[in-house]
């Protein structure tokens, strides 16, 4: 079990490798059992993980056997395992969800969707800033031809400004890296993390200037307000599963904002004290209203779900603008919560635009469903849940984010956007359900297919999430107040892992 | 030395830039490339930068920091990927929309035009 941290790494690697080489490579039976094998090998990796490092603590696996700082190494800690865990969950239902038949628009939707999940969960688990682009490239190329997949004008033109505005935001990463190396003379966070106090004088403000051409790239990737403007339409038009699996990127973007300026530019830094938090709590509070408003604005299932995530991104960022332990472990409650329902959602909106016809998921009248209880009670759930009513899991997960303010200036702009966010779900859920679902003519469509049993079966995996993370909420939150504890202590989340370096 | 060299990462930068906003894709893609081989010049250039120093010891008397040069080296890999990458999909989406521009129409031609025809038709 001591090679248990790169297995989230090395399980989608391999099977992505092995799904290129013939004869799985023309075979789309065999793909999708291999897809389905592998995502569930992940799973119970990710879930072994997760319990040794509960029980046991931070895992450091070095690769190739060189010690930190100088060579590479993987750090499994209570965030990271919690997120590859996330994404591995993710993974596995909505593979489950594309086996119906929205793996058959275009080649290799299987390797490049295991190559995705390799950078996702390599972006969480590794202890490198350098690797950490590394893994960034990994997953944005599979994601670039993920977003192509199946094709169609709209697709294209979507695809060609997301591909444009990731490039500069590597080449702007890579800048920042430059200059933090320049510097610090050092690329490995916990060494980071102990070298950053003390840059004085103009060294300082040069560290400064690149790490905050870090917070550039990750607020692009978090959808940050002024680097928000691509995804609704790119989230809008990716074909369903694809969409699902991106409601993980924009929390990849939020993690490393919570790594990089938690851990290495935290309360311990000397000169270079907190320098994310007052670019960080404005745009976070512009990011949700924004974003609210996107939600009121929205006219279909899918924009509406792709503002709510924008919605939600703000709200994390905003637990990281806030920067203490409670907040933290909001947020990190929150990303789990918001993911898993926001996926859901995107799978529900292919099923209701499948099953409508011409008015695909549109808020138009328009003929009936041919399966109205069905997707009227997910939708139901999945609204509820994303907008934070009880008793489902968005309702904790605000509840903890409103908790964790902790002056009366914060509280004073987080309890109102927070609250008319959730207001302006609920106010566009129910115009949009009520279109939907009630005011419609005539008989189903003809042409309308039914959903098939496993996207069923997806869906119901990911709608469990909602209940389930408030009757295990007791157990859930003390993990992810653990989880913010260790990473907020300098002690065990730089000192403990980068061995002979002097205290 | 260090001034010239700092001058050439900032001129192929702002190019690069100035490239990059613009509207057809052509223009955009060696805009991109203009910013990594800058990227990849000042990556390079963050190890400090030194003559008659190898990254190897024992090789010269005094020897440059060798981790630089393995980031420019995974940079450059992951830079070219990507160009090429914007390359065919610049001309998949020429191919798609019927034209080269970022936002898949052609922008209107500016507002002098309509009035210009309807002083012909005068």
């Amino acid at each position: 079990m001591q090679h248990l941290s790169i297995f989230p790494v090395l399980i989608p690697l391999l099977f992505g490798a092995i799904m290129l080489l013939p004869p799985i490579s023309r075979d789309l039976q065999s793909q999708r059992v291999a897809s389905m094998v592998g995502t569930l090998f992940l799973m119970i990796s990710a879930a072994f993980l997760l319990y040794h490092v509960d029980s046991e603590g931070t895992r450091l696996y070095a690769l190739g056997g060189w010690q930190a700082p100088f060579g590479i190494v993987l750090v499994a800690d209570r965030v990271s395992s919690l997120l590859v865990l996330l994404t591995s969950f993710l993974g596995f239902a909505v593979m489950l969800y594309a086996i119906a038949g929205r793996d058959k628009g275009g080649a290799y939707f299987h390797p490049l969707f295991m190559f995705q999940l390799m950078g996702i969960n390599g972006a969480f688990l590794t202890g490198d800033l350098f690797n950490l682009f590394v893994f960034f490239e990994v997953l944005l190329i599979a994601s670039y031809a993920l977003l192509i997949h199946a094709g169609g004008k709209q697709k294209t033109q979507a695809t060609v400004h997301y591909v444009i505005l990731n490039l500069v935001g590597s080449s702007l990463f890579l800048f920042g890296l430059g200059i933090l190396y320049g510097t610090l003379g050092t690329l490995n966070m916990a060494d980071m993390a102990v070298k950053v106090g003390q840059l004085e004088g103009e060294t300082a403000t040069l560290a400064k200037t690149g790490a905050l051409f870090l917070l550039v790239v990750f607020g692009l990737k978090a959808a940050m307000l002024p680097m928000h403007f691509w995804l609704p339409k790119t989230y809008a038009i990716a074909s369903a599963p694809v969409a699902a699996l991106f409601a993980i990127m924009t929390k990849v973007g939020a993690y490393s904002i919570f790594r990089v300026y938690t851990v290495i530019f935290g309360e311990h830094a000397g000169e270079l004290e907190n320098i994310a938090t007052p670019w960080l709590w404005p745009l976070a509070l512009l990011t949700i209203t924004i974003g609210s408003i996107g939600v009121l604005a929205s006219p279909s299932v899918r924009t509406l779900s792709a503002n709510l995530v924008i919605v939600s991104s703000g709200s994390i960022l905003a637990c990281a603008a806030i920067n203490s332990i409670e907040a933290t472990s909001a947020a990190l409650y929150y990303m789990v919560h918001s993911t898993i329902a926001s996926a859901a959602l995107f799978l529900l909106a292919d099923i209701i635009s499948r099953q409508r016809g011409q008015a695909e998921d549109r808020f138009v009248k328009s003929r009936m469903f041919s399966t109205p209880k069905l997707l009227g009670f997910g939708l139901a759930i999945a609204a509820l849940s994303l907008i934070g009513m009880p008793p489902f899991s968005g309702f904790v997960g605000k509840i903890m984010i409103l908790q964790a303010t902790q002056s009366s200036v914060q509280t004073m702009w987080v309890w109102p956007l927070i609250l008319l966010g959730s207001l302006a779900a609920l106010v566009t859920f129910s115009r949009g359900g009520t279109t939907l679902f009630w005011r419609h003519s005539g008989s189903p469509a003809t042409e309308s297919e039914p959903a098939k049993n496993s996207e069923i079966a997806a869906i119901v995996l990911l709608m469990l999430a909602a209940p389930l993370l408030v009757i295990f909420g007791g157990v859930i939150t003390e993990y992810t107040l653990q989880a913010a504890t260790s990473l907020h202590d300098i002690q065990a989340s730089a000192y403990d892992l980068i061995p002979g370096v002097s205290r | 030395m260090e001034g010239l060299y700092a001058f050439c990462v900032g001129l192929l930068t702002a190019c690069g830039i100035f490239l990059a906003l613009r509207g057809r894709s052509f223009s955009v893609v060696i805009g991109l490339t203009l910013l990594s081989y800058a990227v990849n010049l000042f990556l390079f250039a963050s190890g400090r930068l030194k003559l008659n120093a190898a990254a190897v010891l024992g090789e010269s008397e005094q020897y440059s920091d060798p981790l630089p040069q393995a980031l420019v080296l995974t940079a450059i890999v992951i830079g070219f990927a990507m160009t090429a990458f914007a390359v065919i999909l610049a001309m998949r989406a020429r191919a798609d929309l019927g034209n080269d521009h970022v936002d898949g129409t052609l922008p209107k031609p500016p507002a002098e035009a309509p009035t210009k025809s309807s002083g012909g038709n005068k």
